[in-house]
């Protein structure tokens, strides 16, 4: 190595120490933005340094640098548009587009160097095994996250799409994994071996994401992120660059760790929502004991008001309603008239509300709710008993008293403790079903008055009633 | 490329996974979208390779697959940091709470 490549290598280990920082900073709002700014620094420092490296190198043609300069500059026009026109209701789709995008450019890169290599059977395994496992992964990440990404913007059916035999294909496609991998390790020139494994495994990505429900997106976006992660580590090891496998292996992990929570909130294994049940029809909606409809109570927003008004202690429990109604603004706004009139008002959020991991905070952070007054799940259930009023908007599963009873498609699922509450009240459209496809008992409560409305007009005929008896 | 740094690079894949949990565990849900977001950002460090693969290519093919991985890494890197910010700037404590005081 001369001393500009070993320059270059330790800037690449001072941007992974800044990654580690930035994502440490992570760890409480007031220092996050710092993290993210630091991360973003280092990033722009490497990539610097990496065109220092190319010049020196001097291997680069004259196409090279076109491809490299133009490439860059449209992705990166690309990228800016995208992240400065994005509504915060479509922040999954556009998360789920850069894992496409990592995945797709980590695959790329094995791909052309495995074409590149004058002898790619000189390479050996240290090359062609991380190189086919950095195609599969790439590549199942990069159709499998277009697909996630159409399903959340709806223009991929978001009920799980079932074809006859996507169970055989779901087993044959992996199988095919493998012995596409071994092929290519033990003859990487060939190029039907390459071919083959890049055409499997963009069709493995859609056949694992289709039959995959709407309300399962949680997890699957932070799988898909781990996927991405472990796919950039790949490419490091096909490149020899350890920036690459130190940034792709970060990411990998906290992809793994979200999975593992969004799954646990949900009462559900990974293997179990990857391979379907949950809101594909296949779990028998649990028959409700009793045959005669229950009955519920409706309210009208004049007697939510007087409630809210006179209340010392209200909590807010968002759910996907809100989020599809985008009434987070509304919310924030009768939340603050009632704060400003002496109320105290916490929001309940629990960890799946929403179509990725915290994806409610930053809807209810959008219409300027302060982050205080945000609550996680253990933190906010002891304080149910001492609340004036609940007010659920559009949360169903999550809210479900059925799940702390055994034999029913939710039995287990950690939920808000809403039914504690001295009343609630619920802001829902209709009697529809959850995700889950079972009736919600807090509905037929004696203390729940069921206010039914859409999400944003309830919530503003709130405020300006509550505005009547305060004002 | 020897046996030696296969070990290294080897090291370094696990002790990388180990630091992601340690410091990934610690951050609480009211940040996890921005979380993901933000190590989706550090995933796009891929366009070092897109990069380094763009100074190797030789054939119009090369190219091409260089050209698309730039393209796809530079959106990653760019739209990433971009949108992580803007979310973050989202998250305040607001004045508003001086009832307390």
């Amino acid at each position: 190595m001369d001393t500009v490549s070993n320059a270059v290598h330790y800037v690449f280990l001072g941007t992974a120490a800044c990654f580690v920082l930035g994502l440490h900073l992570m760890n409480h709002p007031r220092t996050a933005r710092r993290g993210n700014a630091i991360s973003a620094g280092a990033m722009a420092v490497a990539i610097a340094a990496t065109v220092w490296l190319v010049i020196h190198e001097d291997t680069i043609t004259t196409t090279g640098w076109l491809v490299l300069v133009s490439g860059g500059l449209i992705g990166a026009a690309l990228g800016l548009y995208a992240a400065r026109e994005v509504k915060m209701t479509a922040m999954p789709q556009l998360v789920s587009l850069f894992n496409a995008v990592g995945g797709g450019a980590a695959a790329l890169i094995a791909v052309n160097d495995l074409l590149q290599a004058d002898h790619p059977a000189a390479l050996g395994a240290r090359v062609s095994l991380p190189g086919a496992l950095d195609i599969v992964i790439g590549a199942v990440t990069f159709s499998g996250s277009l697909i996630a990404a159409g399903k959340l913007q709806g223009v991929v059916s978001g009920a799980p799409v079932v074809f006859p035999g996507a169970r055989l294909l779901n087993v044959l496609l992996p199988a095919s994994f493998v012995a596409g991998t071994v092929w290519l390790v033990l003859s990487p020139d060939s190029l039907g071996a390459l071919y083959g494994l890049v055409a499997v495994a963009l069709l493995f990505g859609v056949t694992m994401v289709l039959p995959i429900g709407g309300a399962d997106m949680p997890v699957v976006i932070a799988l898909l992120n781990a996927f991405t992660g472990s796919a950039v580590a790949m490419a490091g090891f096909v490149l020899n660059e350890t920036a690459l496998i130190i940034a792709g292996m970060l990411v990998s992990s906290s992809g793994g760790i979200l999975t593992k929570l969004m799954a646990d909130a949900m009462n559900r294994s990974i293997a179990n929502i990857v391979v379907g049940g949950f809101g594909t029809g296949d779990s028998a909606p649990a028959a409700v004991a009793g045959g005669a409809p229950a009955q519920v109570r409706p309210v009208s927003a004049d007697d939510v008001a007087i409630q809210l008004a006179y209340a010392s202690k209200v909590i807010f429990v968002p759910g996907y309603g809100l989020a599809a109604a985008q009434a987070q603004h509304e919310l924030g706004d009768l939340a603050k008239l009632l704060s400003d009139n002496g109320v105290d008002v916490s929001y309940a959020v629990h960890p799946v509300a929403g179509r990725m991991p915290g994806h409610m905070n930053v809807l209810l952070a959008e219409a300027n709710v302060p982050y205080t007054q945000l609550k996680e799940m253990d933190d906010v259930n002891p304080e149910f008993p001492q609340a004036d009023v609940a007010l659920v908007i559009g949360a169903n599963d999550v809210t479900n008293p059925i799940a702390r009873k055994p034999g029913n498609a939710i039995s287990g699922m950690p939920i808000l403790d809403v039914d504690k509450a001295k009343s609630v009240v619920v802001i829902k459209r209709s009697m529809g079903h959850g995700y889950a496809g079972i009736d919600n008992e807090l509905y037929t409560d004696p203390k729940t008055g069921m206010f039914f409305t859409d999400a944003k007009k309830g919530l503003s005929e709130l405020k300006s009633a509550v505005g009547e008896f305060v004002g | 490329m020897n046996e030696l740094d296969l070990l290294t690079a080897i090291t370094v894949f696990v002790l990388s996974v180990l630091v992601g949990v340690e410091v990934i565990s610690k951050v609480p849900a009211t940040l996890h979208t921005p979380l993901m977001s933000g190590s989706n950002s550090v995933h796009g460090i891929v366009v070092i390779g897109a990069m380094l693969i763009a100074a190797e290519s030789h054939t119009w093919l090369g190219y091409v697959l260089a050209f698309v991985a730039m393209v796809f890494g530079a959106m990653n890197v760019v739209g990433g940091y971009v949108v992580t910010d803007r979310m973050l700037e989202m998250f305040r404590a607001r004045p508003s709470e001086k009832k307390d005081v």
